[in-house]
């Protein structure tokens, strides 16, 4: 063996036999839905940051898959490219120059955006279009964009700010975790083109597995702080992190240290939603109620009388 | 020199029965324009408010067509509401009277208007209708540029367009509550509707609603 010996870990990214149908739905926007008897398993993608390399094959990956092309851009003085999530660039590597103020080494945090398919969607709890946003059983939340209207309500929605609406069919667009491929028990397309394995795809449990594997490795090397990213706010993500300094996750590019769906979020599609037509619906009862109950208010034949008096019009 | 609440075309015309001009056929289009543009506004917005609401995306052509309409609907209503502000704002002033009106709601509930002070063009109610609506419209039209991401995406940030959001839906009910006692309160105090079809009221129901404004127009004739 040559001095450099690099060994990857077996390939966890297995293929998983599913297939996603409308009976795997458990949520769905604007709507109600009785969730199916039997579960998928969980899946997760883990995104290894300590592994990656920024070569963006990911990205490339994505694009090719979705079919999706990007104009050409110009530099923003960075590596990131394009500058942030467009409609048609579902993810976007965020290269992030860190010193570390203990070790006083540059680290190059390399941090792979895009959808990470909470448990508890934003997107989904905000979208007023019934059936545009669908979560299944295993943890993907997708869109249906013939369902979509552009009001761009998911990324109010959003704890990571991700769906993109486009302008040219005003369309919201993101990550599907390649729903269409998991369907069929492949990978997703940004899992197959990592050349280091930052990008593993699995089921969730085994997932989380492989990634203390990781941890316990970037402990052992110093990192005393490596950790996963898998954010309770959310009550998980299907989309999570291994980080070497997960106690600090602003550091990778703003990443939310608790992310969860914002409060006004909450009250404007909770309360208000109902209080408002309860109180539309009182003012509406209380009118009729008033009418019934007082009668018109009708003018008297002496209020004639007397305007004709006041106006001279009577003698 | 005229009363304050004596717009523009208000005139007594004495006879059997006696009439008054009310309003202007300029002030009929423009509030029959607003009034077109609250009500589609309403059914667009209800429609995005509550998924059971959500069929009346139909109205507009569906789902893409409500999103895209509901806020150029906006800016009609807007200019045509900024319209009728400019015509109607001063006969609105409150007034000493205004005050007892009010605190003697329940005899305007019941229908007792002998014992309600005499009152101008407008009451003490329709003068908080009108000030709702002018409060109610300017916070939603600036909520709801804000939010209008097709043009003003980049505008605001996302924690303020979140804020903006649920203002506009506050604001939004609120001012449908207002429109209801609007309309329930023309429905209710017959011969009210009159004065914004035709533009004139019987002197009777002037005599009996709005007497002060009456005995000014009088006043203003000899």
């Amino acid at each position: 063996m040559a001095n450099f010996e690099f060994v990857l870990p077996p390939a966890p990214t297995k293929d998983i036999k599913v297939g996603l149908s409308d009976a795997d739905i458990i949520k769905r926007s604007a709507s109600e839905v009785t969730p199916p008897a039997k579960k998928l398993p969980e899946v997760a993608k883990l995104i290894d940051v300590s592994k990656c390399i920024g070569c963006k094959a990911c990205q490339v990956a994505c694009l090719e898959w979705n079919d999706k092309r990007i104009p050409v851009g110009v530099n923003v003085g960075s590596y990131d490219f394009p500058p942030d999530l467009t409609p048609n660039m579902f993810t976007v590597m965020k290269y992030t120059e860190w010193v570390n103020p203990e070790t006083k080494n540059l680290e190059w945090l390399i941090r792979k955006d895009g959808c990470m398919h909470c448990q508890d969607p934003g997107c989904l709890k905000a979208c007023p279009a019934p059936g545009a946003i669908v979560q299944y059983s295993n943890g993907i939340v997708d869109f249906d964009h013939d369902k979509c209207i552009g009001c761009g309500y998911c990324i109010k929605g959003c704890p990571f700010n991700i769906p993109r609406v486009s302008e040219v069919d005003s369309r919201a667009y993101k990550c599907t975790l390649c729903s269409d491929r998991v369907a069929v028990g492949q990978g997703p397309a940004c899992a197959r083109a990592c050349p280091t394995h930052a990008i593993v795809f699995g089921p969730k449990d085994e997932i989380k597995q492989h990634a203390e594997g990781r941890i316990k490795d970037l402990k052992s090397r110093g990192y005393a702080n490596a950790g996963l990213y898998d954010p309770p706010g959310v009550d998980g993500t299907h989309v999570m992190y291994v980080l070497q300094h997960a106690d600090k996750p602003e550091i990778y590019a703003n990443l939310p240290k608790n992310p969860r769906i914002s409060p006004i979020v909450d009250l404007w599609k909770g309360a208000t939603k109902y209080l408002g037509l309860a109180a539309m619906g009182a003012f509406a009862v209380i009118g009729l109620v008033h009418h019934v109950v007082t009668g018109p208010n009708r003018v008297s034949p002496e209020d004639e009388e007397n305007a004709e008096k006041l106006t001279g019009s009577k003698q | 020199m005229t009363a304050y609440d004596i717009e523009s075309g208000d005139q007594v015309h004495p006879g059997k029965p006696v009439t008054v001009d009310r309003y202007t056929a300029g002030a009929r289009i423009n509030h029959w324009i607003t009034a077109i543009s609250l009500v589609l506004l309403a059914l667009s917005g209800l429609a995005l408010f509550h998924p059971s609401l959500y069929f009346l995306t139909v109205l507009f052509g569906g789902g893409q067509w409500t999103r895209a309409i509901h806020p150029w609907i906006g800016v009609v209503l807007f200019f045509s509401f900024a319209g009728l502000f400019l015509r109607f704002w001063h006969a609105n002033l409150w007034k000493a009277e205004d005050g007892t009106w009010l605190a003697r709601l329940r005899d305007v509930m019941a229908g007792r208007e002998e014992r309600l002070p005499e009152v101008g063009k407008y009451n003490a109610g329709q003068k908080v209708v009108f000030w709702s609506m002018s409060l109610l419209i300017t916070v939603l039209i600036v909520s709801g540029v804000l939010v209008w991401d097709e043009y003003f995406g980049s505008y605001a940030s996302m924690e303020t367009k979140r804020l903006a959001v649920l203002i506009h839906s506050l604001a939004a009910v609120t001012i449908i509550c207002v429109w209801i006692v609007h309309v329930y309160a023309a429905i209710w105090v017959r011969g009210t509707i009159g004065a914004m079809t035709k533009g004139r009221v019987t002197g009777g129901w002037a005599w009996r609603h709005h007497r002060k404004w009456l005995r000014e127009l009088v006043v203003g004739k000899k």
